[in-house]
């Protein structure tokens, strides 16, 4: 996403090189262009464009994958602060709930 | 063949679906807005046409349906409880049980020939394809992020190009969001303004109530500019504000527009009042951009939180400070 940059250096995404067979499935779920494939194996090559989604995760057939996903959403957050576990979505955008 | 018992679709929409679609855009009647799960088609699909799975929100699946035209296909209708692909796939209603569950229920093998599925690209965080496959025998195919790119996925032998596969933040996809952040506040921008005609008069002693109003409607006209350049200035600009930061993207979009406001005023007010129009506009911008960051498909929750430690301690002492000063005059 071009012009649609987020913090650097904050994405808990985790990839476990000696673990993938090079599927690619992570490269075709992922919404954001963050890996390559590159002799067979994957490679986070953009970390910073990561959004938690976790579909990388979920989808990658050998665990090889690990993300704290969750949304981004402030509204969504400032209510797990105030209310700690059951926090109901209330952002309103399309993108989100 | 059952092709009979499935409900046939319109993959044009009505002057009613865009109603409602405009309606749900403004924020009322968003609740109500629902498709029943379950088996449908358009056209008219064989046993070796495409499964197209879709959420039960109205708008995607209008969305899914009316760039179906011309396309016989099945489309599989899961039950997310009226709330959208990617929300739903977060949340875990578009899942990969809730998928397994309506393949049986509907008998989706009665219908279809092959085993493949098409699902939004979005879809991906609640369903685990390999999970599908093991569980229903059939295989999951993450099509396009957007419906409108169907056709052409479909021309290129169900392969989604990188292209398709990368979400998009136009500035038309941005602008059609800014009316609910406004209508979502409805209610709570009553109360501040109230709050902000009360804290007007106070230190007026004399309660001299046409200074009252005047300074009330100052105050006032400061949170409206705050709010929309928080609700829709900063959104809109996005790509082009400097930064990373949403808070400090809407404070700076703030800060201008209530510059340009006290430009106007500043010979009716003294010093201090205008320093509290431009700190309390900046403010409520700076907030009200930071939860745009819920409506965006890039910020992840690490860095919102991160942001929000940070902003929102400052945001509170900016609005203090602004109130101290508003109240102070001079
Ligand atoms: S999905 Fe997993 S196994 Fe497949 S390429 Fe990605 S990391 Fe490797
Ligand atoms: S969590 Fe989502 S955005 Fe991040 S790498 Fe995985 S698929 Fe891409």
């Amino acid at each position: 996403m071009k012009g649609f940059r987020y913090l650097k250096n904050v994405a808990t995404l985790k990839l476990d090189s000696d673990v993938c067979i090079g599927c690619g499935m992570c490269m075709n779920v992922c919404p954001h262009r963050v890996f390559r494939i590159d002799a067979k194996k994957a490679e986070i090559a953009d970390k910073d464009a990561c959004m938690e989604c976790g579909a990388c995760a979920i989808n990658c057939p050998v665990k090889a994958l690990s993300v704290t996903p969750g949304v981004g959403c402030a509204s969504y957050i400032l209510q797990t602060w105030v209310k700690k576990d059951k926090a109901a979505c209330g952002c309103g955008g399309a993108e989100c709930c | 063949m059952e092709n009979a018992n499935v409900a046939s679709i319109e993959t044009r929409l009505s002057w009613r679906d865009y109603f409602g679609m405009f309606k749900m855009r403004i924020g009322i009647g968003r609740n109500k807005y629902r498709a029943a799960p379950g088996l449908y088609k358009t056209g008219t699909p064989k046993p070796d046409s495409p499964v197209f799975v879709s959420a039960n929100y109205k708008m995607s699946f209008d969305l899914l349906r009316s760039n179906l035209a011309g396309i016989d296909a099945w489309i599989l209708v899961l039950n997310t409880r009226g709330v959208n692909v990617w929300c739903a796939a977060g949340k875990g209603t578009f899942s990969t049980r809730e998928l397994v569950k309506m393949i049986k229920k509907v008998e989706l093998e009665t219908f279809v020939s092959h085993r493949e599925l098409i699902l939004p690209q979005l879809s991906a965080p609640g369903v685990a394809a390999h999970e599908v496959m093991k569980n229903s025998g059939f295989k999951v195919k993450f099509g396009p992020i957007r419906a409108g790119d169907i056709k052409r996925f479909i021309d290129n032998g169900k392969v989604a190009d990188a292209e398709m596969r990368e979400v998009t933040f136009s500035l038309w996809e941005r602008f059609v969001l800014t009316p609910n952040e406004l209508a979502s506040r409805l209610k709570v921008s009553f109360l501040i303004i109230a709050a902000i005609l009360v804290i007007s008069n106070i230190g007026n002693g004399l309660f001299s109530f046409h200074w009252e109003l005047y300074r009330g409607i100052f105050g006032s006209a400061a949170y409206i500019i705050g709010l929309l350049s928080g609700a829709v200035i900063a959104p809109l600009f996005l790509p082009w504000l400097p930064g990373r930061s949403f808070a400090a993207k809407g404070a700076l979009t703030g800060l201008v527009l209530s510059t340009l406001f006290c430009l106007f005023i500043h010979e009716q007010l003294g010093f201090m009042s205008v320093a509290a129009i431009l700190i309390f506009a900046s403010s409520v911008s700076s907030y009200v951009a930071l939860t745009f960051t819920g409506a965006t498909p890039f910020t992840s929750p690490t860095g919102v939180e991160k942001e929000m430690r940070l902003a929102i301690p400052i945001q509170i002492a900016a609005v203090v400070l602004s109130c101290a000063l508003w109240i102070a005059r001079h």
